[in-house]
């Protein structure tokens, strides 16, 4: 507004003055700021909560899967001498005695469990290796090689050493190989883990697949019932909208468990089935624990999501446009195709990413009716979680936000985000 | 609106206040955290007045290594699988517990002799020793009944669904005793790469006949919808339901894999010397046969056993329903914690792996 004014200001020889002799300008300028201080102040508290709760815990988050000081911490002199050599250095009796006197500040600062824990992940079964060792550490005397070869043989292994090296720095991408199903060689290089092994990547796949699906179904689905909503009399709509919103507010753990009683093997359906002759009692459709069981249940729980964006964005379309292009002599099919759907696409596009991305994130309903084969990779964070190797579970969702974001990119650039329509 | 937020606040005060001289245990709920706070809490808070809170947890091993590490811990107790107790102590999360502070059995033995081997470690009192066992329902499989851990994975003899836990622990193990290893060997045999081919290789056979439970309370519920023909469960949980509530369920004790359960205190918990108070009550010789009154896990320690323990109901004998009963015991397995100590990270990714492939 400030610029709006100055060319009329410039043409005159005198400046304009506020009533109290001020030029006008200055005073603008410092009327906007104490505005702008206003509104900065008014979403202050929620900028604060924001960083608070969302960007500091995604960013310790973030730096958690490339950062672990379990055996840096725990065992700085042989962290130190690790740093000091050159990759595949074989241990000498400094290293050794490093090590001795490491162990001997972890048995009394009860650390070696946390040192060994690290190690274990880049090299399994050696967690018991260092809480061996740490109990042993008084009788750790010089020549150390010998000592430590006397507690357990293990230390003269070099994949033990490799291992120690890829953990003396907090600093790791270790984790990131583990998350890629990869891992290091005895000599540091990377390949890839026993195919029987490999897990992460065929998870991220899959997650991504199923959420296309049920983003799909979601879309075939929403689209009629949204149409009806818009298209409706107010009285049928309103009574057709409590039928869409009464589960959107119902507990999600309550409509989970209901899709259980009604799709598992001794469930509604089936007994329906059975009682009509469709199936027998032996053979009875295996529709809940399985990837069936996830698709349908998360098809159901993520419909709403779908049809508000849709429905809010439909009831704005003016009929006259189909009916101008019907009575232009286009078919139903063709008025549906060039201008209808085209009209809708600011509703599906939101409601497809939102559906989406909240079922790539999907965890408790797999969870539940997910059984072996129907589990999403937020069900692998979970696990990790719960066996807390927290910056394997940080890695893996750094990379699934990766991938979100990778797609909303492509969103913004396929369809353009500007045209996104939340209702 | 300014008396409510005095009031909020005298409030919020008081319950600063009143936590200080509380003790809170969490455990894993269900049956089982009812047993304790009927044999435990209740008890100890009648004897000396201080107030108890029990709080659940799907497996308060989580929480516990959450809450030191933020170092936020609101609990003073809880109770640990074993392998997770030697854990969390070996990464110095758990305050250690001297077994010379815990009272002597009733008989005056010394606590160190008392408690059977490995009852007590560094950081943890054992409560009890539970075990995953098979069971069925008797209304549904009659004629030839299974009997041992074989017939779990007979698809041709008993077709139908089975229910297994969730896990690489217990299930990999079990696999070998179906398939003829020997207990003693059991572990010997997974630590090699041959036999770990074998325990999946049995899985095999059995992989898409299985629903798989994570929650101690579901196995009751998955053989009382039908839904499986037989399930690994807790013991205490099959045993809740059929004597406790009458369902036919009953147990296969062939192929038994046990361990202890641990009370610990985490470091920098609230009341730690309460919390002390409060195990060494809990795991006297009375504090342990009485939680065995409510729920069928064994004590730990010799004195317990010494006399008949009697379930609430006042008529069910428990000896014959434990898992240390001599007969439980023909071809029984104790977890081993070195083993899944290390190779935990390991098997549960090649597990998982197993899992999703098709």
């Amino acid at each position: 507004m400030a610029d709006a004014t100055l060319p009329g200001a410039k043409a005159l020889a005198q400046p304009l003055t506020t009533a109290d002799g001020r030029p006008l300008k200055a005073a603008l300028v410092s009327a906007q700021a104490r505005a702008r201080r206003r509104a900065f102040l008014l979403v202050a508290p929620l900028l604060l909560f924001v960083v608070l709760t969302f960007l500091i815990p995604i960013g310790q988050m973030l730096q958690r899967s490339v950062h672990h000081d379990g055996f840096s911490a725990s065992a700085p002199r042989t962290a130190a001498w690790l740093a000091a050599t050159a990759p595949g250095t074989p241990p000498d009796e400094t290293a050794f005695a490093a090590l001795a006197e490491d162990f001997r500040q972890m048995q009394a600062n009860r650390t070696a469990g946390l040192a060994g824990t690290r190690v274990n992940y880049t090299l399994p079964e050696t967690r018991s290796l260092f809480t061996k060792t740490a109990r042993a550490a008084d009788g750790l005397v010089p020549p150390y090689r010998e000592a430590f070869l006397a507690v357990d043989e293990k230390w003269g292994d070099p994949a033990v050493w490799q291992a120690m090296r890829s953990s003396a720095s907090a600093w790791t991408a270790d984790f990131y190989l583990i998350a890629t199903d990869r891992t290091r060689a005895a000599d540091g290089s990377v390949e890839r883990v026993d195919p029987k092994q490999r897990i992460y990547l065929y998870l991220f796949a899959k997650t991504f697949l199923l959420s296309a699906v049920i983003t799909l179904l979601c879309l075939l689905l929403a689209f009629p019932v949204a149409h009806l909503l818009a298209t409706l009399p107010l009285a049928q709509s309103n009574l057709l909208m409590i039928l869409v919103l009464l589960p959107f507010w119902t507990s999600l753990l309550v409509r989970t468990t209901s899709w259980i009683m009604l799709l598992q093997g001794q469930g509604v359906l089936n007994n329906a089935f059975v009682a009509f002759g469709l199936v027998e009692d032996e053979n009875r459709l295996s529709m809940m624990y399985n990837q069936t069981g996830t698709i349908i249940v998360m098809t159901h729980i993520l419909l709403p999501f779908m049809i508000l964006p849709l429905y809010s964005v439909m009831r704005v379309i003016p009929p006259s446009y189909a009916r101008a292009a019907r009575s232009l002599g286009a078919t139903s099919w063709t008025t549906f195709r060039r201008i209808y759907l085209p009209q809708t696409l600011p509703g599906i596009g939101a409601g497809a990413l939102l559906v989406f991305i909240l079922a790539v994130g999907y965890y408790i309903t797999p969870a539940l009716v997910g059984g072996a084969d129907g589990q999403l990779i937020s069900n692998l964070i979970d696990f990790h979680m719960d066996k807390s190797n927290w910056s394997l579970a940080a890695a893996l969702s750094a990379m699934l936000l990766a991938g979100v974001l990778v797609l909303y990119w492509l969103y913004d650039r396929l369809i353009g985000i500007d045209n996104l329509k939340l209702g | 609106m300014r008396k409510l937020l005095i009031l909020t606040t005298a409030l919020t005060g008081l319950a600063i206040a009143a936590q200080a001289q509380e003790v809170t245990v969490m455990s894993w709920g269900g049956a089982y955290g009812a047993a304790q706070t009927e044999a435990h809490l209740k008890p100890w808070t009648a004897a000396t007045g201080t107030k108890t809170v029990m709080v659940d947890s799907d497996n308060p091993a989580t929480p516990v290594k959450a809450m030191v590490e933020a170092n936020n811990v609101t609990i003073d107790v809880a109770s640990l699988e074993y392998a997770d107790a030697i854990r969390l102590c070996d990464e110095g999360l758990l305050e250690p517990i001297d077994v010379n502070a815990l009272p002597p059995g009733a008989d005056g033995t010394p606590a160190a002799e008392d408690f059977l081997p490995g009852a007590v470690t560094e950081c943890g009192v054992s409560t009890d020793i539970w075990a995953s066992i098979i069971a069925y329902d008797t209304t549904k499989l009659t004629g030839t009944v299974p009997a041992t851990v074989a017939d779990f994975f007979d698809l041709e003899k008993f077709p139908g669904k089975r229910g297994l836990r969730k896990s690489a622990k217990n299930v990999l193990e079990l696999a070998l005793l179906a398939d003829g290893v020997a207990p003693a060997d059991v572990y010997a045999t997974l630590s090699t790469p041959e036999g770990l081919d074998r325990a999946f290789a049995k899985l095999d056979t059995i992989k898409d006949q299985v629903v798989w439970w994570e929650a101690g309370a579901q196995p009751p519920q998955l053989l009382a919808d039908g839904e499986v023909v037989m399930t690994t469960a807790y013991n205490g949980r099959i045993f809740n339901a059929a004597i406790g509530e009458g369902k036919p369920f009953a147990i296969i004790w062939d192929g038994q894999i046990y361990e202890n359960e641990m009370y610990v205190i985490p470091k920098g918990a609230p009341n730690k010397d309460l919390a002390l108070e409060f195990i060494k009550y809990s795991t006297s010789t009375e504090g342990l046969a009485a939680q065995a009154q409510q729920i069928s896990y064994g004590p730990a320690r010799k004195s317990s056993n010494a006399a008949e323990i009697v379930y609430k109901d006042g008529k069910t004998v428990m000896g014959p329903h434990l898992p240390t009963a001599p007969d439980n015991m023909t071809n029984a397995l104790e977890t081993s914690f070195e083993f899944w100590v290390d190779k935990d990270a390991e098997l549960n990714e090649r597990f998982n792996a197993w899992l999703a492939a098709n």
